[in-house]
């Protein structure tokens, strides 16, 4: 046979396994429980429509002056904090100023009157300066994974958690974060109300009711987007057009309510069985805590489904370690909400490669995130280090197998 | 589980067929009224000649000459373990034009209708007036001078199907603008110089205002103005040296700079200062002579004056290269071809596109690019290229997290007509 036949004839053999070829060696699907974004199990086709298009406006859509960037702004898309939908990272972290009480009095009136500062700016603006003597925190953003699930617990379950008044003397006193929701927002069915005020459970210091009143505060303070839901531009302080679609917003809230809980791994490892009840038994399930049950949810996927965020939805005091001089809402200063502890392993894979913990990253490991509790958290610091080496290898692979 | 068409009996029997009837094609003789031109093959020529050097038809004694090029492929894509199935692309179709006016005055026109139509430009389109070998003018569309890939990209002169990543994802090839300038070119002996040197219009804001969340130069194809209005008010300066060695080859060192942004608009102060970008590129070519062995790449290195105040998303320093190695392994009469050749070639692409490290954590920024592309391609002649090329590729985002890995395999032609 002739080369030229052969060569043909290889070519057309190799061209026709080029798809089998690609499928088998090409780059495989990391595993499930390695990452953080995906859809929950069980959504209808209309749902997974509506999860792919919050997908899109999530992670995709990158906003420039054209689209309404700014002028002033923290990042120029969803993603730039939350990278894989996990843990945000120091070069896009944020600082809020102003309130060093509860009164929700701001500090300086900048722009629109909110109190997070507006570190970047487009061509020929400049981006806001912290006001002398301000109190303030910096923050990195939190993963966005299983959001869903936590605001589908009912304001009861939240309410069983919390102990004021420590009313059982273990040292820690929870509290649910009540506040007036913005208008837009429709109030929870058989929700719980103290005087007009609701339970907040997201952000750091529980400062938003629900993730719609999450997602437009976060495009209007993170990127300078006006919505029909917050149309302050934070620059002028006045009113403007949507730059963002109602039906934009809607679709980033489905997918941010129907993001995947994080998978936990290596469950039965002898370590991190070891490390499960040692976290019990000093005292940090007490506010991480491992177990909760949403309510009836529209979206059947979250309806009624027990999970494992490792949080309590309450704020609890950490002591003067972490208190920042600065409070939102009517938390106190040294108030925080108790972060979800689950996808924490995982964390790595958005934070390029290292780890940025507790509200402003300060914590460079798990370890040093525990020694930096304090507080209500104390005796539970006091008891970590009190752990054997060996104690405290298993308590932190538990930690992280989350 | 899908059925692919590629094992398909079906799909083969049209390959197949595809592979006669292009055989009998080409084995047919042109009409008499047409004439093919004669490219220059000395071998004086330069990267910068190859505006001038394709093939073209000529109608009689019309000082007239068309050409062109068109290229087509399939796709099929794998990105970590996902992908949405086989497309079929018609990348480009290119349509040359050139005249002689005068024994030394020249035009030329380069018009090119991408992705179906939806993208048609102008990519070249200028008169030349040659005084002097070493002193020619042009003016008109001109492509500037950075690297080598941007003037000499013709489809069918490569062996892959994507373009290098340094020239369309960090410069933004094809680059072309409404300018003047000049060139000339000399040699002595084995030795061949050519210089370029134009002023043009240039890039404008959407370097650091864009939806790609990065410094994007090739942003600047968008704006559909600019050969209209040059958006900074500063002339492009694009200037490049090149040195060719008939046995050794060619390099070029270019370099291409400008304000980038507008200061003024109707007499009020819109942005603090002029904000420049500033590129250089160096490009290589050559043969081994023993072997036949052809190796050509670009280097580049880009400068860009983002504002302090803006996010590190977009670095004020990019980098990249791309180098080819083409490996004929068959040369001789094939199928009846008397000029095929069939090549072993490989590509590695590199792109940093943001180079620095974070101001907060010391650590270095990532968003960067690699891929390595085996190509195997076949000549039935030399205008005319199948190929299929495998590209494997990492890309990491500007955390440097665990990189995306896209797998790709095409298979498609390129041919001048």
């Amino acid at each position: 046979m002739k080369i030229e036949w052969l060569s043909l004839i290889i070519f057309i053999a190799f061209f026709t396994s080029c798809e089998k070829l690609a499928d088998e060696y090409g780059p495989v699907p990391p595993k499930e429980n390695e990452l953080l974004d995906g859809p929950v199990e069980g959504l209808s086709v209309e749902e997974q429509i509506q999860f792919l298009n919050g997908d899109i406006a999530f992670n995709d859509e990158v906003f420039t002056a054209e689209t309404g960037l700014g002028p002033v702004f923290v990042g120029t898309s969803c993603v730039s904090c939350h990278s894989g939908d996990g843990k945000g990272h120091p070069f896009n972290q944020f600082i809020r100023f102003g309130q060093s009480d509860t009164l929700g009095n701001p500090f300086a009136d900048f722009g629109d009157g909110k109190n997070q500062l507006q570190n970047k700016a487009i061509q020929g603006f400049q981006p806001e300066k912290l006001p002398p003597g301000a109190p303030f925190t910096t923050l990195v953003a939190p993963a966005v994974t299983g959001l869903g699930f936590l605001d589908a617990v009912p304001d009861e379950s939240i309410l069983s958690l919390a102990d004021p008044y420590d009313e059982n003397g273990d040292g820690i006193s929870g509290r649910a974060h009540f506040a007036y929701p913005p208008e837009y927002v429709q109030i929870r069915p058989n929700s719980i109300s103290r005087g007009g005020k609701y339970i907040f459970r997201f952000g750091k210091k529980a400062i938003s009711y629900d993730l719609l009143h999450q997602t437009v505060g976060a495009y209007n303070q993170d990127i300078g987007i006006t919505s029909l839901f917050e149309p302050i531009d934070p620059y002028s302080g006045l009113e403007e057009d949507p730059e963002i679609s109602t039906q934009v917003v809607n679709e980033v809230v489905f997918y941010l309510k129907t993001l995947k809980a994080p998978i936990p791994r290596n469950q039965n490892d002898p370590d991190v069985v070891s490390g499960k009840q040692i976290f019990s038994r000093i005292q940090c399930a007490a506010c991480h805590t491992p177990s909760m049950k949403t309510g009836y949810s529209p979206i059947e996927a979250l309806s009624n489904k027990g999970f494992h965020p490792y949080t309590d939805l309450l704020l609890h005091d950490m002591g003067p370690g972490l208190d920042d001089g600065y409070t939102e809402g009517f938390a106190e200063t040294s108030e925080w909400r108790t972060p979800p502890l689950w996808g924490i392993g995982l964390s790595e894979n958005s934070q390029g490669g290292g780890l940025f913990l507790l509200h402003d990253g300060r914590a460079r490991s798990i370890e040093e995130a525990i020694l930096m509790h304090g507080g209500e958290a104390k005796n539970s610091r006091d008891e970590f280090n009190a752990l054997s080496n060996q104690e405290k290898k298993q308590l932190l692979e538990f930690i992280n197998s989350l | 589980m899908k059925t692919s068409i590629f094992y398909s009996p079906n799909y083969l029997i049209i390959t197949l067929i595809l592979f006669t009837l292009s055989g009998n094609l080409i084995a047919q003789n042109e009409d008499d009224i047409l004439k093919r031109t004669k490219s220059d093959t000395t071998d004086t020529q330069l990267n910068m000649d190859a505006v001038y050097n394709r093939p073209a038809l000529t109608i009689n004694k019309a000082p007239v000459s068309i050409g062109g090029y068109l290229e087509a492929n399939s796709i099929y894509a794998v990105e970590d373990g996902l992908t949405e199935g086989l497309s079929f692309q018609a990348r480009r179709l290119t349509l040359f034009l050139s005249a002689s006016i005068n024994k030394r005055i020249k035009f030329l026109t380069e018009v090119e209708f991408e992705e179906g139509g939806k993208e048609i430009a102008i990519e070249f389109a200028a008169m030349d007036i040659s005084f002097d070998p070493l002193l020619n003018l042009r003016g008109g569309i001109i492509l500037n001078p950075i690297g080598a890939f941007n003037q000499n990209h013709d489809g069918p002169k490569w062996e892959f199907v994507e373009r290098p990543d340094v020239a369309v994802k960090l410069l933004p090839a094809t680059f072309s603008n409404a300018g003047f300038g000049m060139y000339g070119k000399t040699n002595t002996g084995d030795w061949i110089i050519g210089y370029e040197a134009y002023l043009s219009n240039g890039f404008d804001n959407s370097i650091i205002n864009n939806s790609k969340d990065r410094t994007s130069l090739s942003s600047v194809k968008e704006n559909e103005e600019r050969f209209e209005e040059n958006f900074s008010g500063d002339p492009l300066i694009t200037t490049k040296l090149a040195i060719g060695n008939r046995n050794i080859g060619e390099v070029g060192f270019s370099y291409m700079g400008g304000t980038y942004n507008r200061v003024m608009e109707d007499g009020l102060q819109i942005d603090e200062k002029n904000r420049r970008v500033d590129v250089f590129a160096i490009d290589l070519s050559t043969t081994i002579e023993s072997t036949g062995t052809y190796i050509v790449g670009e280097g580049a290195y880009v400068w860009v004056d983002v504002p302090k105040t803006f996010t590190q998303q977009f670095g004020n320093k990019q980098a990249g290269f791309f180098l080819d190695v083409v490996q004929p392994v068959l040369q001789k009469k094939m199928f009846g071809w008397e000029n095929a050749s069939l090549n072993v070639s490989a590509r590695t692409d590199y792109v940093d596109f943001n180079i620095g490290n974070f101001t907060q954590t010391n650590t270095n920024i990532g968003d960067d690019l690699i891929a390595v592309t085996p190509s195997i391609s076949f000549r039935p002649s030399p205008a005319t290229v199948l190929r299929l090329n495998y590209r494997y590729q990492w890309q990491n985002d500007i955390l440097n997290n665990p990189a995306t890995k896209t797998a790709t395999w095409y298979l498609g032609f390129s041919t001048y007509f």
